[in-house]
């Protein structure tokens, strides 16, 4: 049982936050701040007209982040606005992934929700071109070091990230959802075969709801760095909200999973969303896709980790356990990307031949 | 009550233990630290700051401590948390009361957005304030320093917040920092003054914080209507100069000493353009402490009729 933190007593219900003290807003500030959700919880008071019952300085942390979501929306707007006009000639359409394809489609996931890159996806074969294109129009190539360069090109699923020299935003260029290295394989020319236009661009698409929901549990469970993991798990949760109103959603939710092999990490998605966010699931969800369960034994480890991982990385959600399983975790998305001795390859290479920074 | 109201043994203990929570300005500080020179600087510098009731709502969780790494035992260090996060790389423990105060200019510049921020000294006198701009090594510490023991109100020696709902200014009075030559140079000007400890060898050379004058800790919730934009050059031999600066020149180069300008967006720049309009901008270039303080006394707010004129339109 996961404890009832504030954090998640203000994402399952906003409307319960004006009965807090201010001793509990000081608390849920600094959760919220962690997590990388102020300005998200912000705009949840805001849209049930409920900020003006928060007590002033607590609203004024919140309006302080909103400043920033504000700005943040504006400038991936511009961003993405730079990226169609440098790949206009390449005859490729851009498939936008995460977070700028929330804001793009304006998704309830993308209220308030902050992030550093903007992540695209082509097909591998036209990768070249695309990155061609962008070195045209300003964007560099980041990691130099030719084993970098050969960890990302040979073994990853993008290029190394791409770093556009005046306005030094970064953009990451993807060919697949995984690594080329990992055993789970979702077959990219499916995910781009089902892709959809972006309301009102002919060029410009995000995946299709069920691929995009796919996108975002694969990303946060095989993902190593979890110090956003309740902000992924957010995403979740409202991408699966939003899209429940489509009429077949749940069971083609299902069926892709199983076209994709990536049952288990939908599995833990739906799993963790419940328990941390009550998202609603219906009823036989579950049981469609009990394909993805581990074993007994197995998910009472991972309830044991992820009930820690998720939380925001703060003193008053963390226990004695919680570094370990954040370091646990952290091997386990390493292991899941790649077979073991080219991992081993891999780690030995960073610790002893790699330059270190500075 | 202020922490002046804490024996030294006392505010050591609290700093330690439970913590203080410090008000500065409009921003409360929930404050703790197990280094005896942090606590030895705030219970010199910050004796007349009010302390606010514990376990309240504070704007900032700030922790100096040692990092428990080997170093500790030949090259301590101490590092800023802030409500438990690393923000900035470990300095070497002697430089920890300099690095309290360029982290919570840190918390202020970095969270405060219903403010335009500038990297500025603002003082006031007769109700309005002198907001100078400029960057590191132009002599603006050193001459609000000298104004502020002649008189002026100090409102901020490194950050002007300017609230964007209404234009006037927020005053944030802390310590001034003076660097290397500047510190001798106010303790002849000004032996009454209160400094913390010289910390030399820092990333700014040596660096020192004067006290702020008791009055303006007393008068931090008055905020205040910006007249004067001035931006500050020591320039040695110079006779002290100041030169009309035109309001498009002055308006270009307050943004690019602000920290949310383009952060802030529309509501950005129109606030900037409220500030800029009701401000005369000057260039001032100076040598002698003296000058500038007959000149910053001969100083007239612009007449009151054309404020409002640009401002309405926006």
């Amino acid at each position: 049982m996961i404890p009832n933190y504030l954090i998640l007593q203000a994402l399952r219900e906003p409307e319960a936050l004006i009965s807090l003290s201010l001793l509990d807003w000081d608390l849920l500030i600094r959760q919220a701040r962690r997590a990388n959700l102020l300005a998200r919880i912000c705009l949840l008071l805001d849209e049930r007209s409920l900020l003006e019952q928060v007590p002033p300085k607590p609203r004024q942390h919140l309006e302080w982040s909103r400043v920033i979501s504000e700005k943040h929306i504006q400038a991936v707007h511009w961003e993405i606005t730079q990226i169609r006009k440098a790949l206009e000639k390449v005859g490729v359409p851009v498939v936008l992934l995460k977070g700028a394809a929330y804001v793009m489609a304006k998704l309830p996931s993308a209220k308030g929700r902050l992030f550093s890159d903007i992540d695209i996806i082509v097909p591998k074969d036209s990768l070249s071109v695309v990155e061609a294109a962008l070195m045209l129009h300003g964007w560099a190539a980041t990691h130099h070091d030719a084993y970098d360069q050969r960890y990302y090109r040979t073994w990853m699923h993008e290029l190394p990230p791409m770093r556009h020299i005046k306005r030094k935003t970064v953009i990451d260029v993807h060919h697949a959802i995984l690594p080329e290295t990992a055993a789970l394989h979702p077959d990219s020319a499916k995910l781009l075969a089902a892709a959809q236009l972006l309301d009102g661009y002919d060029d410009v698409k995000i995946f299709a709801p069920a691929d995009m929901v796919l996108h975002s549990a694969v990303h946060l469970f095989h993902n190593d760095q979890l110090d956003q993991g309740l902000r992924d798990l957010v995403d979740i949760d409202s991408l699966l909200r939003h899209f429940s109103k489509l009429p077949t959603f749940w069971t083609d939710l299902s069926v892709r999973a199983h076209e994709l092999g990536l049952m288990r990490p939908l599995f833990y998605a739906l799993r963790y969303a419940v328990h941390f966010l009550n998202t609603p699931v219906p009823s036989g969800m579950m049981e469609a896709i009990q394909n993805g369960r581990p074993n007994p034994l197995t998910l009472f480890f991972t309830d044991q980790l992820f009930e820690r991982a998720l939380l925001p990385a703060h003193k008053s959600c963390s226990d004695w356990l919680t570094g370990t399983a954040r370091q646990i975790l952290y091997v386990r998305a390493t292991w899941l990307r790649m077979p073991s001795l080219l991992l081993a390859r891999h780690l030995f290479h960073k610790a002893f031949i790699s330059p270190k920074p500075e | 009550m202020n922490v002046s109201a804490l024996t030294p043994s006392e505010l050591k203990l609290r700093l330690k233990t439970a913590g203080i929570y410090l008000q500065t300005g409009s921003f409360t500080t929930h404050l703790k630290t197990t280094i005896p020179s942090v606590a030895e600087g705030i219970g010199l510098l910050y004796a007349d700051y009010p302390l606010v009731e514990q376990d309240c709502f504070a704007d900032f969780h700030v922790n100096l401590t040692r990092p428990r790494n080997l170093r500790r035992w030949f090259k301590p260090q101490a590092l800023f948390l802030f409500d438990g996060n690393t923000i900035f790389k470990p300095l070497p423990l002697d430089q920890a009361f300099p690095m309290l105060e360029w982290g919570l200019n840190w918390c202020v510049s970095t969270h405060v957005n219903h403010c335009l921020m500038i990297h500025a000294a603002v003082v006031e006198k007769g109700g309005f304030a002198a907001i100078m701009p400029a960057p590191p090594g132009s002599g603006k510490s050193t001459l609000c320093a000298a104004l502020v023991n002649r008189g002026w109100r100090l409102l901020s020696d490194e950050l002007a917040l300017i609230r964007v709902s209404d234009g006037k200014l927020i005053p944030l009075p802390r310590p001034v920092s003076l660097k290397n030559e500047s510190i001798e140079i106010i303790r002849r000007y000004e032996p009454n003054a209160i400094f913390s400890r010289k910390v030399a060898d820092t990333i700014k050379g040596t660096v020192a914080h004067m006290k702020a004058p008791a009055d303006s800790i007393a008068r931090a919730a008055e905020a205040v209507q910006v007249a004067w934009v001035i931006f500050p050059k020591y320039q040695a031999g110079a006779t002290a100069c100041l030169e009309t600066l035109p309001q498009s020149r002055a308006f270009m180069r307050v943004a690019d000493n602000s920290f949310n300008y383009s952060l802030l967006g529309l509501q950005g720049f129109k606030a900037m353009t409220k500030l800029i309009d009701a401000s005369l901008c000057y260039d001032f270039t100076y040598s002698k402490l003296d000058d500038a303080i007959e000149i910053f006394g001969a100083l007239k707010p612009q007449a009151a009729n054309n404020n409002h004129m640009y401002a309405n339109e926006l």
